[in-house]
């Protein structure tokens, strides 16, 4: 290839058809990249089938890596394309030709990339909605509220230390999360001092903690397990250690035994808790008050 | 080598000086911590090790020149009073706790954390009488293993107190004794902090000696 050739890359002089030949590069690619976005790397995304939440929050990720691919491909291929074959020869120091605007390419990709953008934030809105939060802390006020009955569990943060009360039994207040699989569960997270934030990644579920803040997020365990469960807002020097991986999805029944046992065990403590509320102003706010 | 030449060489090499100062000054303060003390074997009586510490309201110039204000925790060791709150205990054992508390009440944020937990029999001794649980607001100060589920609330001393302590070493003055026992378990490097607000002048009351190890918390090192 002459370096007359090389510098008029989009055919002419015995050149092939760079459009065409790419387009079709391009699809091919995409079409073997799609179901491997899908039905291997996608399952890898989430944070696994933990609950009705996590599940929904994999599918949405795999979506959008699905819509993403063909635009990944597309620039990674073209990038390729365009090292292999618009290479300049060695030696030469050409300029490349001037590249004027082009208006149907122009209004061609702002078109596709704001449906594209435009899609997402539809998509994405109604997930989030229809899925009642998809496990994020959706304020004191949430827009959407799952129909039927609901088990409320209030989520504490203070520095460093999650716990959790139980207002439906008798607010007992536990070290330990527990949650009935199957049944839909009322996060109300709140903090006593600073700003934490509650994240089940295995549930799904992150929520920030803000004292004076009745953060409301949904879940349905829907798998028997373990979970831990970690601050991932930078509260202070010991932000590291605030985790717990003792919490448990466990059987309806199991769950009833559970709360009960607590219910017993931490009678004195829950005998001077204060009563329940969506969020709780504490004294001392610090010594000598 | 022209003069610019020499002057930029200069410049340079001061500033590399400089810089590598400020950062070995940097490394030193934020690796330094307290000694780790190693916990004492207990009775053959009563087996396992023994951990004997003690709250001040003060640590005093004598263990802290740079924050003599501060409250803290100090252990005992081979009789003497050490500044640390970092110590060792043998995995799978039991370890029998005395603390020597010395400080008045602040109350407690959450009271959940008034009920011991995690100990051997879920009870603690104070003052010789065998408790649950104290009320929130007498309590002083916590000892807490969030991973080892050990609470311990510590009772104040009586703002009525005629020999109340001001800054350690404490002994002699009035004090509540608190023993308790639980089971090391796994090895492992534990966390372990007070959850009263009692840093005195930090918001919250969790600022300064409730986040410098040495004071207010520390490590648990099982092995």
């Amino acid at each position: 290839m002459s370096s007359s050739q090389a510098a008029e890359p989009h055919g002419g002089g015995g050149e092939p058809n760079h459009a065409v030949r790419f387009a079709v590069l391009w699809v091919v690619v995409t079409v073997i990249a799609l179901p491997v976005v899908i039905f291997v790397i996608g399952p890898l995304l989430g944070p696994g089938n933990g609950s009705e939440q996590s599940g929904a929050q994999g599918t949405d990720y795999t979506v959008l890596a699905t819509v993403a691919t063909p635009v990944l491909t597309l620039v990674v291929l073209y990038l390729l394309y365009a090292v292999t074959f618009f290479r300049q020869p060695k030696g030469a120091a050409l300029e490349g030709p001037a590249i004027r605007g082009d208006a149907r390419v122009q209004t061609t990709w702002i078109i596709i990339t704001s449906l594209l953008v435009l899609g997402l934030a539809a998509f994405g809105t109604v997930r989030l909605e229809t899925n009642y939060g998809s496990g994020s802390g959706s304020g004191p006020s949430p827009l959407t509220v799952p129909k039927g009955p609901k088990l409320p569990v209030q989520v504490i943060a203070q520095q460093w230390l999650f716990t959790y009360r139980y207002p439906t039994y008798g607010g007992v207040e536990t070290r330990q999360l527990y949650l009935p699989k199957g049944e839909m569960v009322e996060l109300h997270v709140t903090s006593i001092d600073v700003i934490h934030s509650f994240w089940a990644y295995k549930l799904g579920v992150k929520a920030d903690a803000n004292p004076g803040v009745d953060n409301v997020a949904f879940v349905r365990p829907t798998k028997l397990m373990s979970f831990g469960v970690r601050c991932a807002e930078l509260c202070g020097v010991w932000h590291g250690y605030m985790y717990n991986n003792e919490n448990r999805v466990v059987t309806p029944a199991a769950f009833l035994a559970w709360i009960h046992a607590q219910q017993k065990r931490l009678a004195p403590a829950t005998k001077v808790l204060p009563p329940y509320a969506k969020t709780y102003i504490p004294e001392p706010s610090r010594r000598g008050e | 080598m022209s003069l610019l030449a020499k002057k930029v060489l200069g410049v340079s090499l001061a500033t590399a000086l400089v810089g590598a100062l400020i950062g070995l000054y940097v490394a030193a303060w934020a690796t330094s911590q307290p000694p780790t003390i190693v916990a004492t074997s207990a009775p053959p009586s009563s087996g396992g090790d023994r951990l004997t510490l003690m709250t001040v309201p003060a640590i005093g110039p004598k263990y802290s020149p740079t924050h003599p204000d501060w409250v803290s925790y100090l252990i005992r060791k081979n009789g003497k009073w050490v500044h640390s709150t970092i110590y060792t205990v043998p995995a799978n054992s039991i370890i029998h706790v005395t603390i020597y508390q010395y400080d008045s009440p602040t109350g407690l944020r959450n009271p959940y954390l008034s009920q011991v937990q995690g100990t051997i029999g879920g009870t603690m001794t104070v003052d010789g009488k065998t408790v649950n649980s104290i009320p929130p607001e007498e309590t002083s100060h916590t000892f807490v293993i969030p991973e080892l589920g050990v609470f311990i609330p510590l009772p104040g001393v009586s703002e009525e107190a005629k020999n109340p302590c001001e800054f350690a070493p404490c002994e002699g003055a009035d004090t509540r004794t608190v023993t308790f026992s639980f089971y090391s378990g796994k090895k492992g490097r534990y966390h372990w902090q007070c959850f009263v607000p009692c840093a005195a002048g930090f918001i919250n009351g969790l600022g300064g000696p409730m986040q410098t190890v040495g004071y207010m918390d520390g490590f648990l090192n099982v092995v």
